[in-house]
């Protein structure tokens, strides 16, 4: 299991079109992926887990992988969450 | 009942038709216990399928009424119908606690719903919408029931609906719908985006009184106020059918400067420009046909978060706006915070005056590890695009020239760790403060440019804080001392080749425009949605006739004379 905290800088936060990038590229890694903010945490494979994670411009996320190819995960992963979308 | 509602105006325009009431089935699914989980299971999978075809072919007429972008919602929504959150979790349901399909997925929806409509994002609650959408459509196929006929409208109509989800929206015969009205919703709902890409009158969040509409009713609906009036009187009628014609024509008028130089009949050319306040005013930018962004207000991104930005962070966002630019200038204002405005991690003492304190270049001088860290990422930004940096509240000349010590030792610094940096790079200042003004002549041989921060010049010319109400009448942006304030600076500014902004609220201001242009200025910068009605008043005006009138309104005694004087000269014209 590698964990690491990334701030989202995307200026509307983490929604709709951010969140479905996230997951696509998520499910195509086959370890465990988790996100959390402050209390409350998201299967990272779930576009309607992320939204209800409410991530907005400026949080702090952990970002948790687990299983197969996590390193791979974590650095791609997290590099998608400190990124600007075309909305 | 009044039969006059109020709502908010999600998309500008007037219309007058029939009104077609969308029932929307708000029953909740009954709750059945199943001996056959598997069948059951089964049952929902092809619910969900025969769900997905149907936004599949929802997704292509979009797709080609209003291009991919639009059509996006719906390849969301079909990616939503594979979300382990959702399907998954109402199958397990199904298994763990032996209920039908319906109840079941009903359940789930609901939870997450509840989760979303929560959140204390505006954006966020707005997805509720969404997971109603399509859990609504697959509990129809569940039920064997069709899940909307707006389609199927044949005369002009006004629907009013309780809430119109994304599908529905898009499934609106534009031949026959010529507005709608949502008793929920918001100007971010996707029927409202869909709505002013549409181009279609809609009002939104009008509350229960919606519901008394009944199908059949003639409605007027004036979404430029946000205004619905049911069965209208005969002078009712008559009113609204003349303003909907001007409105049409006021509509393709404007649309025809979208195009068009800013070029006064003399032939002098103007910088229209928009101010911003994130990357989220862009679009509004883009839509009204800007030259330039004459102020990009940079607190945003210090502003609802923990720590400070980080450089790379700050250089995204720039690279982000000078990109979508695409060669037109940008003015980015340096951190204007302190007094008034607070971050909860920057320490900051109280003040007795905060208007009067350490705030903007003051605190950027003294804290120079935050002012370095913007500097660089600006620099850095510079390389893809047209940039000018302003530092805001110079008072005197010492402070510019320690800003842009600061500035060029940044900039050396890049250039040993060899990273790009634009060598056209503009460096001006905002001028807000009476003591910069009057010494424009001294800063204007250090500067590129000047932006005229009209808020803060008046207020601190005025000594008048403008949100005291018992002193706002001394706001006067047209009064002859502000205007002979700015006369000076633009002539300070002309003598060294030196161009003058203005990027306060009086740059948008049709009283105030002719004044500007006659006394030189060259760019104004206002909200984006002024920017097509400033360029349609700009290309009617002479610039060498409006600097004698603005001459003559220099002499004038009060704000009164120099409105009037101005009003009258511009209906002379007309």
């Amino acid at each position: 299991m590698v964990t690491e905290t990334f701030t989202v800088i995307h200026p509307q936060g983490f929604h709709a079109r951010p969140s479905k990038l996230f997951v696509e590229k998520a499910i195509t890694f086959p370890c465990k992926v988790t996100l959390f903010k402050g209390e409350k945490k998201a299967n990272g494979k779930s576009t309607l887990g992320l939204l209800t994670l409410g991530i907005a411009a400026g949080d702090e996320i952990r970002l948790e992988t687990d299983g197969e190819q996590e390193e791979m995960a974590l650095k791609e992963l997290g590099q998608m969450m400190t990124k600007i979308y075309e909305e | 009942m009044s039969n006059l509602l109020k709502g908010v105006p999600a998309s500008p325009g007037i219309a007058i038709a029939k009104a077609y009431r969308l029932e929307q089935d708000e029953s909740v699914p009954q709750r059945k216990a199943v001996e056959d989980s598997a069948a059951e299971k089964q049952r929902l999978k092809e619910a969900v399928e025969a769900a997905k075809a149907d936004i599949d072919r929802i997704r292509e007429q979009t797709l080609e009424r209003l291009g991919p972008k639009k059509a996006e919602i719906f390849e969301a929504h079909l990616f939503l119908l594979d979300d382990p959150d959702l399907i998954d979790a109402a199958m397990d349901q199904i298994d763990s606690e032996g209920v039908n399909a319906e109840y079941a997925l009903y359940e789930v929806a609901s939870g997450i719903m509840e989760a979303l409509r929560s959140m204390d994002n505006e954006m966020l609650r707005e997805r509720a919408a969404d997971v109603k959408d399509i859990t609504g459509r697959v509990i129809s196929k569940l039920e064997g029931r069709e899940h909307s006929a707006l389609y199927e409208l044949s005369e002009e109509t006004i629907v009013i609906a309780k809430d119109l989800t994304p599908s529905d929206t898009a499934q609106l015969n534009l031949e026959f719908v010529r507005g709608f009205v949502t008793e929920i919703g918001s100007l971010t709902s996707h029927s409202a985006i869909m709505a002013r890409s549409l181009e279609l009158a809609a009002i939104v969040g009008t509350g229960t009184e919606a519901s008394e509409i009944r199908t059949g009713d003639t409605v007027i609906l004036d979404a430029t106020l946000g205004e619905v009036i049911v069965n209208p009187s005969a002078d009712q009628l008559e009113e609204y059918s003349v303003r909907m014609r001007e409105y049409e024509e006021y509509k393709i008028r404007m649309r025809s400067y979208l195009e068009r130089s800013s070029v006064t009949t003399d032939g002098v050319h103007v910088e229209l420009a928009s101010n911003i306040g994130g990357i989220d005013d862009l679009e509004k930018v883009l839509a009204n046909g800007a030259d330039a962004i004459g102020l990009f207000r940079t607190e945003f991104l210090y502003m609802g978060r923990s720590t400070f930005p980080s450089e790379e962070e700050q250089f995204t966002v720039y690279k982000h706006v000078l990109e979508k630019m695409n060669g037109k200038r940008v003015v980015i204002r340096t951190l204007d915070i302190g007094g008034d405005k607070e971050l909860s991690y920057l320490q900051l003492p109280k003040e007795m005056n905060p208007f009067l304190g350490l705030r903007a270049i003051r605190l950027c001088l003294d804290r120079e590890d935050l002012f370095r860290t913007q500097l660089r990422a600006l620099l850095r930004a510079s390389a893809h695009g047209k940039l000018a940096i302003m530092f805001p509240m110079i008072a005197v000349l010492s402070e510019l020239r320690e800003a842009k010590r600061i500035l060029e030792e940044e900039r050396v610094r890049l250039a040993q760790e060899e990273i790009a940096v634009s060598d056209t790079l503009e460096v001006g200042i905002m001028i807000e403060i009476p003591a910069a003004a009057l010494a424009a002549d001294v800063l204007a041989k250090e500067v590129d440019f000047f932006s005229i921060g009209t808020n803060d010049l008046i207020q601190y010319t005025m000594a008048a804080d403008r949100m005291n109400e018992s002193v706002s009448y001394l706001y006067q942006p047209h009064h002859p001392s502000i205007l002979r304030l700015v006369q000076l600076v633009i002539q300070a500014a002309e003598r060294h080749g030196k161009w003058v902004g203005m990027c306060g609220e009086m740059a948008g201001d049709s009283a105030a425009i002719p004044l500007l242009l006659g006394l030189g200025l060259h760019e104004f910068s206002m909200s984006s949605s002024s920017v097509l009605p400033a360029r349609e008043l700009v290309t009617r005006l002479s610039k060498d006739e409006w600097s004698g009138l603005a001459e003559q309104a220099l002499g004038m005694s009060s704000q009164q004379e120099v409105l009037d004087f101005v009003n009258q000269q511009l209906r002379s014209e007309a």
